[in-house]
């Protein structure tokens, strides 16, 4: 009882069928749950990164600038725009409260994403398709992405970062063709 | 020398050390539900951004604010109070340490008076996590500590009147299975608290200066160990008053003490390193490391959940069926004593526990599955679940039986005590399903402005969003109104309702316990309703574990 202490002897009181018949089953789903994990990482296509790199946001800022210099083609509402190389690396940098660029992708290519944070923590989060990820400073977050379908994206900041966390707000767009460029005002 | 009088009700000896620490605890329990719930209202007519009520400084402000008091300030002062009637009341034994348990009061009310100042001085703007490198005001973090050796102080004299207990020859070998919940609780709390001190105690000194940095995985990885395991003291003495309450309604037990026991124990030896699913998608730790300490090849605590979720409503329908109630699949569910207030909450809080709580808790903890609502509004519809329909809803309903027994007056306004129950179940359940059908289309959590106005960009969430806000918006109004009406009931009860005097005056029945079945049933199985319940229950995850995963498999490539 609850509130009793239990009858003598409930330590070997058996199991009854219906009960064991359920813990069976949970156990199975819970063990199948594990291993489905791990199937994903062979199988599936949408896998967190274990690739992470130790770096200042001293550091983090002159990679990022540099990549800017580098891949700018124009400016939307005073962010560089970039459209670096399928394969190539790609270095973004979170801070209170904007994304560094503006990211022009092409379509099912790998890009070598690098993020980190210049100040607090980020949430780097990519609507409307929903993929979430952390952003620290100090840590450069190294995720490869393989974009499936063309269209302008956000950048969202989804970690609370500072009364203008609600401002923070970037842009990804993903083309099939340069002429598509265009549409997007660049 | 400690007094105490004898219960006329229960015929539990109470110590009268025990009983004053019980009320203040409780009443500061209260308090901070208050504040709780006022912060929640204000949050609902903030985020429905038709009505967006507070300026975005007092957004972030209440954010914080009502998180602290409703996780950690409103439970943990509940919870003290039970440990310390778990330990000695039920036990017919005394308080080991009057003087300590006034200290740790003194400290527990200190530090939350000090920490809600702070946040509501603007001292504190980093909301409920902290996760630094945002940083408070050096006496937010003492405000926690102090709260949190309170509490610590008090988990002692849980341990020292268990024992006390034992050494009076009280308790024989075995603890009745609501005090063994309760020290499964407690071991927990000791972990909890310690990971708390670990990484609360160098936030503060970083915060006065005395230490340059903090390293903001290692925070996360940390206070996570404080965060989510602290949620599992709250399953644990949530789970013990589920067993209580089938023993005070009906007079049942487990149908199987041994494995109820068991499951107590996967969730001390499983549970405190799995809070690594709050860090699936953070940099710094490997995928390896991911799904083994979220899962340990089996997710042990899950199954200790699921263990429960049979063991609990058998036990219902086990006592029922010796009452009686023996036709069919489900005339024991029917014949149930809904009208009872205390029973009502808890058996809605089992319901909603599962099937929105932890469904939805186990798929958002696998390693893929997070990236698709990590931070998202869904994350909170999901401890909405777990937390407020759940541990809330469950310490809400079991008042109504202590506040006759513990502070002896009655409940006044019974029959609106009746309806109160259902009022927060829907309305949270509103609020909750709402919240994870926004998540899933990628709205944030702690977001003040979902259209940006101000900032480069402006974008418009999925259209349908915005009738999902009405439901929102309507489940939160729901659920506050019948919060307030809680409080009122058990306030006015408490101060000024009629005195009980005798069995005569209570309310709510007190079952005799039914005790070993002497005549086994012919049944083929135990309890074949709650069997089919649980296959709908497993049914209804299924179907949602393969629809997210589905989701999953629609994003970009990621690797």
């Amino acid at each position: 009882m609850s509130l009793e202490a239990p009858p003598s002897g409930w330590i070997h009181k058996k199991i009854a069928r219906d009960e064991k018949g359920w813990i069976i089953a949970a156990t199975v789903v819970c063990i199948a749950m594990f291993f489905w994990m791990i199937l994903w990482h062979v199988y599936g296509k949408q896998n967190p990164s274990s690739v992470t790199y130790y770096t200042t946001p001293e550091e983090f800022t002159s990679l990022t600038n540099s990549f800017i210099e580098q891949n700018q083609i124009g400016e939307d509402n005073g962010i560089p725009v970039v459209m670096p190389k399928p394969e190539s690396d790609v270095f973004l940098l979170a801070q209170m409260w904007r994304w560094s660029s503006v990211i022009v992708l092409k379509k099912d290519e790998w890009y070598k994403f690098h993020i980190s944070s210049k100040d607090v923590m980020h949430g780097f989060s990519v609507q409307p398709i929903n993929m979430n990820f952390m952003v620290f400073p100090n840590y450069d977050y190294v995720l490869d992405f393989k974009p499936n379908k063309t269209g302008e994206y956000m950048i969202v900041c989804n970690e609370f970062c500072g009364i203008g966390h609600h401002l923070m707000i970037g842009k990804i767009v993903v083309i099939e063709d340069e002429n598509e460029l265009a549409n997007y005002g660049y | 020398m400690s007094t105490f009088r004898t219960c006329d009700i229960t015929g539990f000896k109470v110590d009268n050390t025990t009983e004053k620490l019980f009320r203040l605890n409780a009443v500061f329990a209260v308090v901070s539900l208050l504040i709780a719930a006022l912060g929640a209202i204000l949050l609902v007519f903030t985020r429905w951004q038709d009505f967006h009520v507070l300026s975005s400084p007092w957004y972030y402000r209440i954010i914080g604010l009502h998180g602290v008091n409703a996780l950690v300030f409103w439970i943990v002062f509940f919870e003290i109070a039970g440990l310390y009637f778990g330990s000695t009341v039920v036990l017919n034994s005394r308080f080991c340490a009057p003087k300590l348990g006034w200290l740790s009061f003194i400290l527990m009310a200190t530090g939350f008076i000090l920490t809600d100042v702070m946040i509501l001085s603007g001292n504190a703007d980093v909301t409920m996590t902290s996760y630094v490198p945002l940083k408070a005001h050096p006496l937010y973090y003492l405000g926690i500590i102090l709260f949190a050796v309170g509490a610590l102080i008090g988990v002692g004299l849980f341990f020292g009147n268990a024992a006390l207990a034992k050494k009076e020859g009280k308790v024989g070998k075995t603890l009745p299975l609501f005090t063994y919940a309760l020290m499964a609780a407690a071991i927990i709390a000791v972990l909890t608290l310690l990971s708390g001190a670990l990484v609360y105690v160098p936030t503060f000194l970083w915060s006065l200066g005395l230490v340059e940095s903090i390293d903001p995985a290692w925070y996360r990885l940390v206070w996570w160990g404080f965060g989510h395991s602290a949620q599992q003291i709250n399953v644990c003495a949530m789970v013990g008053i589920w067993y209580l309450s089938v023993r005070l309604v009906l007079g049942g037990s487990s149908i199987n003490e041994k494995v109820s026991r068991v499951a107590f124990l996967f969730y001390i030896l499983f549970i405190s390193i799995a809070s690594a699913h709050h860090l699936l998608v953070d940099p710094a730790v490997s995928s390896t490391w991911k799904v083994w300490n979220t899962s340990y090849a089996m997710y042990l605590a899950v199954l200790a959940s699921m263990i429960h979720a049979f063991a609990v409503p058998s036990s219902m329908e086990a006592a029922q069926r010796r009452l009686g109630h023996n036709k069919g699949l489900f005339d024991w569910l029917i014949k149930l004593p809904w009208g009872n207030p205390a029973f009502s909450s808890i058996t809605l809080a089992i319901i909603g526990f599962g099937f929105i709580g932890g469904i939805t808790g186990v798929i958002y903890g696998m390693e893929q599955t997070n990236i698709i609502v990590h931070n998202t509004l869904a994350i909170v519809g999901h401890f909405k679940g777990t937390v407020v329909i759940g541990t809330t809803l469950t310490f809400m309903g079991i008042t109504y039986y202590l506040v006759p027994l513990m502070f002896r007056r009655k409940i006044v306004a019974f029959k609106l005590a009746k309806i109160q129950p259902w009022m927060f179940f829907f309305g949270i359940a509103l609020l909750a399903i709402g919240m994870i059908a926004l998540g899933m289309f990628g709205i944030p959590r702690r977001h003040y402005d979902i259209a940006f106005t101000g900032g480069p960009f402006t974008y418009d969430f999925n259209l349908a969003s915005g009738f999902v806000w009405v439901l929102f918006g309507l489940g939160g109004i729901l659920s506050f109104l019948s919060m307030l009406i809680w409080i009122l009931i058990i306030v006015v009860s408490v101060f000024f309702g009629p005195r009980v005097n005798g069995p005569q005056d209570m309310q709510l029945a007190i079952a005799a316990p039914l005790g070993e079945e002497t005549t086994p049933h012919k049944r083929k199985y135990e309890a074949p309703g709650t069997l089919v319940l649980t296959i709908i229950f497993l049914v209804t995850f299924l179907v949602f574990y393969f629809l997210n995963w589905k989701w999953l498999a629609a994003i970009w490539e990621i690797q």
